[in-house]
């Protein structure tokens, strides 16, 4: 279990000495400055934060944390978040991974480590795009979508995060665009009070290889028309004039709005983040209008750890053996003289 | 009944033997492993030295009576020292027509065979591929065969006992081999009956009609006059001690949790199963009581990373696997190179490349284990040598790995893996003490790459340390801040450190040793699990006075000891004996150009014959 602690830290005590090198104007930016804005927050000692990644643009985030960090090897991440909390439960561990480093690479370890619910949190900055190879198409390119290795348009399907973590049984998945740096320190903290493996998909712009590419629903003019950002407990209303909202339809949700077709407030449905069934929070992550953004799952479970705890507490209590040796003389042995 | 094909010996004294040879072989389905394992347990408590090795087939359920079904346990016991489970047989128990027509060739001729002539039915014959029946057509004139109608004894012997059905009774007829056995070799029953009670603790039955079947096949063997004679195999002289029979595979495991109570820390396994490693994560699991974490990753890979993970946040982190296992470990072993991070890397080797032999045994890792890896990343390599030293070897790559902040590869094989052996319990106290690198103290301008001046190991600081917060990485790193580095010059200063941290290691662990001739005409190299077949070969040639022979055993593969060279110099010949073309033939001339290396080499998936080897060396001198 993670310990909470009254210290007082400001967004400095988080910001390590190194030069950021990411290229100007990049969403990583973003979300290092909103992770470093909102960790005080969180009531975690310092010295009990570990960051770890892969290899990519957005695996350089632990170096400008100061905290523990560990910058290790492609798509490796999630194995070696899993050994930090397995060996050292009361860690709060995060991972910072990419789409090539998540879903191509790393495709294996992340949907164990979403199966296994571990208490640790994954950012993923998805881009579409392969940024620090220099421009290949990424798991998550759309089809069509021409790239320094598919100069005629990409022929791979993409896949959807959040789809593919809910069938590895995700028990939390949020989605935040880049520049919404507000909702997505509220999402981090989330995140972090969650028990159990928490995804955050973060829609990050390449300024470089894939610049624009979330600019139809990310641009501050349409933003609140074409996003919802959701919250439990509360009505899926979105909107400039916030008079938009999801009705289901048959087994479809659809876009109403509040005042025509006598449809009214309490026709609006109500955004539960917190159960188990993922029929809806399937549906809310594949609709493209309005996208879902928010908390979309939240389901509280056992976690690995405490499974562990309870498993190892049990063994313990019946077991003959305190030390080794009480194991190396038990059973068949004999005297020779 | 009995067939005595040899005039019988009617000497009514106990014969006595060094040593002896006993192979158990039937269908997967008729308890071979426990009869063997039984047998082995009783001698090595009534003082001989054993050395087993379990043959089973790489199906789990394979079809009766077939050719591929058998399944076998080989036990050497002696009255002196016992290095190997054996080449040639004394005595081969066969069960059904298939267990013998498999493993006849490694009878010695003019030695015993016992079979259950009610198994060499037609059908089974067929199954077996004989077109006569072996029993009548002459083609075993050349051994002793006691026919014995197993099946229908033991039916005989459990007529009284109700609520047993036709398959417990045929299941049973082991124990007659088992008890006839134990006649032969003067061995009481007592331990086996121990052990029945305990095992069917919960139907009594069972019991009854085990021990029962057990005793009947002892008094047959005793009543029997046509039996040709008994032997006896007085106790060996071995150290005085507390001793237990251990498997390789265990005594790794357990060589992991001394280290840990050792150094205090808390041990954490990441491991996936493969053949013949996963009998270590077996082990690790049952021992939660200890703090033990083992966990089952998705991958070999997931397996590395989490132990990783867990040095990094401070535990004695391993992970075990076999060859094609290490390959795919390799990226993250780099990582714990650049990191210096300590770890521990088992790989049980099998026969390869790929899938190659997975339940044969081969030495052919050993360059992997060594250059395996992108760049000059060097690691520290053992190899242990005996079931038994399983257990010092795994401790001995724990200390090394917590002194020298590095990644330690630890060879075993399927061999000695699968093999067992009497072991003389270690208690954790009269183990080397461990020392480790980690720092809690905040000292200034403190940075995560300073070294021990003598080790030049790197200073341990784990996560929860307050005020030694830093990141690392598999980027190279400035040599004095830690922070990321391209710089030229620090990538081939860093590279020299992480090669001259490895060969200091030299200092930290003991001197080669060499046993027989200390000097002469030639030398015999081996390494890791072949000690037991040169050990014996060795002893054997120089019992026949071949006295200028001598014989180096590796088990520090990287560093090498420091005195290898002078010892190297002290023979005229010097050849290297592996089960691979000559890995560490290749390993030594890297190192000492000024010498020439002959080679024997096996590459089978079998260990070393004694007689093959004994003749290479005759020839060689």
């Amino acid at each position: 279990m993670e310990t909470t602690i009254d210290q007082k830290y400001t967004s400095k005590d988080f910001t390590s000495n190194q030069e950021v090198r990411w290229c100007p104007g990049c969403d990583d930016y973003v979300i290092l400055r909103t992770m470093q804005k909102v960790l005080p927050e969180m009531g975690v000692a310092k010295e009990n934060v570990v960051f770890v990644s892969g290899i990519g643009c957005s695996s350089r985030f632990p170096y400008y944390m100061e905290t523990y960090g560990i910058h290790s090897i492609h798509g490796r991440a999630p194995g070696i978040a899993t050994g930090v909390k397995l060996a050292n439960p009361n860690l709060s561990v995060w991972i910072a991974t990419g789409d090539g480093d998540a879903m191509a690479i790393g495709g294996n370890h992340f949907i164990h480590v979403l199966r296994r619910n571990i208490d640790l949190n994954i950012i993923l900055f998805n881009n579409e795009i392969y940024g620090l190879t220099k421009g290949q198409f990424s798991p998550t390119s759309l089809i069509g979508q021409k790239t320094k290795s598919s100069p005629y348009g990409n022929t791979q399907p993409p896949f959807s995060p959040g789809e593919l973590a809910l069938g590895a049984q995700a028990r939390f998945f949020a989605r935040v665009v880049g520049n919404s740096p507000k909702e997505m320190g509220q999402i981090f903290i989330e995140a972090h009070q969650f028990k159990g493996t928490s995804l955050i998909e973060v829609l990050q712009n390449c300024v470089i290889f894939n610049d624009g590419c979330y600019d139809q629903i990310s641009d501050k003019e349409v933003k609140e028309d074409k996003q919802i950002f959701l919250e439990h407990g509360k009505p899926m209303i979105f909107g400039k004039n916030r008079d938009k909202g999801l009705v289901l339809n048959g087994l479809k949700l659809e876009v109403v709005t509040i005042g025509e077709n006598g449809i009214t407030q309490e026709d609006i449905l109500i955004h539960n983040a917190k159960e188990k069934d993922t029929t809806l929070h399937h549906m809310l992550i594949k609709l493209e209008y309005p996208l879902a953004t928010g908390v979309i799952r939240s389901f509280d479970d056992v976690t690995l750890e405490e499974r562990e705890a309870a498993l190892t507490a049990q063994v313990k209590a019946n077991s003959p053996f305190t030390k080794t040796d009480d194991l190396f003389f038990s059973g068949e042995t004999y005297e020779v003289k | 009944m009995i067939i005595d094909k040899l005039k019988p010996q009617l000497d009514s004294k106990p014969e006595i033997l060094e040593a002896v040879v006993i192979r158990f072989v039937g269908d997967s389905g008729d308890g071979m492993q426990l009869t063997g394992t039984q047998f082995s347990d009783t001698s090595a408590m009534f003082g001989n030295d054993i050395a087993t090795f379990p043959n089973y087939p790489a199906e789990i359920r394979a079809p009766q009576g077939s050719l591929y079904g058998v399944s076998g346990f080989q036990v050497h016991i002696g009255s002196v020292e016992v290095s190997t489970p054996g080449d040639n047989l004394d005595l081969l128990v066969a069960m059904n027509p298939a267990a013998l027509k498999t493993n006849l060739y490694a009878l010695k001729p003019g030695h015993t065979i016992i079979v259950d002539s009610d198994s060499f039915s037609k059908k089974n014959l067929e199954k077996a591929e004989y077109t006569t029946n072996p029993l009548e057509d002459g083609s075993l004139e050349n051994y002793r065969i006691i026919e014995v109608d197993m099946t229908s004894l033991t039916r005989e012997a459990l007529k009284d006992i109700e609520g047993l059905d036709n398959k417990i009774i045929t299941r049973s007829k082991n124990m007659f081999a088992l008890g006839m056995i134990y006649w032969m070799y003067n061995r009481s029953t007592e331990h086996t009956v121990e052990f029945l009670n305990k095992k069917f603790k919960a139907t009594p039955n069972l019991i009854e009609a085990n021990t029962k079947v057990l005793n009947a096949g002892y008094y047959y063997a005793e009543t029997l006059e046509l039996m040709p004679n008994s032997y006896s195999i007085s106790p060996a002289k071995m150290p005085a001690g507390t001793y237990r029979i251990i498997m390789g595979n265990t005594a790794t495991a357990w060589g992991f949790l001394a280290a840990a109570e050792k150094s205090g820390l808390e041990l954490f396994l990441g491991s996936y199963p493969i053949t013949p490693a996963t009998d270590i994560l077996h082990e690790l699991v049952k021992h939660k009581h200890f703090g033990v974490k083992a966990f089952q990753a998705e991958d070999e890979i997931a397996g590395v990373t989490s132990a990783i993970g867990a040095a990094f946040a401070g535990d004695l982190a391993i992970t075990t696997t076999s060859g094609p296992g290490l390959a795919l470990k390799g990226e993250a072993i780099g990582l714990a190179v650049m990191t210096e991070l300590p770890l521990v890397i088992v790989d049980v080797q099998r026969g390869g490349p790929s899938t190659g032999l997975p339940t044969k045994t081969e030495q052919s890792d050993l360059l992997q284990a060594m250059y395996g890896r992108n760049g000059e990343s060097p690691v520290i390599v053992l190899a242990a040598s005996t079931p038994a030293n399983c257990f010092n070897f795994a401790y001995e790559a724990a200390r090394l790995a917590l002194e020298h902040m590095t990644p330690v590869i630890l060879l075993t094989d399927g061999y000695i893996a699968n093999g067992s052996a009497p072991w003389k319990i270690k208690t954790v106290a009269e183990m080397p003490a461990i020392k480790n690198n980690k720092i809690t103290e905040v000292k200034e301008n403190w940075h995560s790459y300073d070294r021990d001046a003598t080790t030049l190991a790197r200073n341990w600081a784990v996560p929860g340390t307050l005020g030694l917060e830093h990141r690392i990485g598999g980027l190279e790193k400035d040599s004095v801040t830690g922070n990321i580095s391209y710089d030229a010059v620090n990538h081939e200063k860093m590279t020299t450190i992480r090669s001259e941290k490895i060969k200091r290691v030299q200092f930290n662990i003991p001197d080669l040793e060499t046993e027989f001739a200390q000097e002469g005409d030639l030398l015999v190299i081996g390494w890791g699990g072949t000690y037991g077949s040169l050990h014996s070969a060795v002893k054997q040639i120089n019992m026949e006075g071949y006295k200028n022979i001598g014989y180096a055993h590796f088990n520090y593969i990287n560093p090498l000891p420091k005195n290898t060279g002078e010892i190297l110099s002290k023979f005229k010949k010097i050849v290297v004996c592996e089960l691979n073309s000559g890995q560490f033939a290749s390993v030594l001339k890297i190192n000492f150009d000024t010498f020439e290396f002959l080679q024997f080499n096996k590459i089978q998936g079998l260990p070393f014959g004694s007689n093959d080897l004994i003749r290479k060396f005759k020839e060689l001198v």
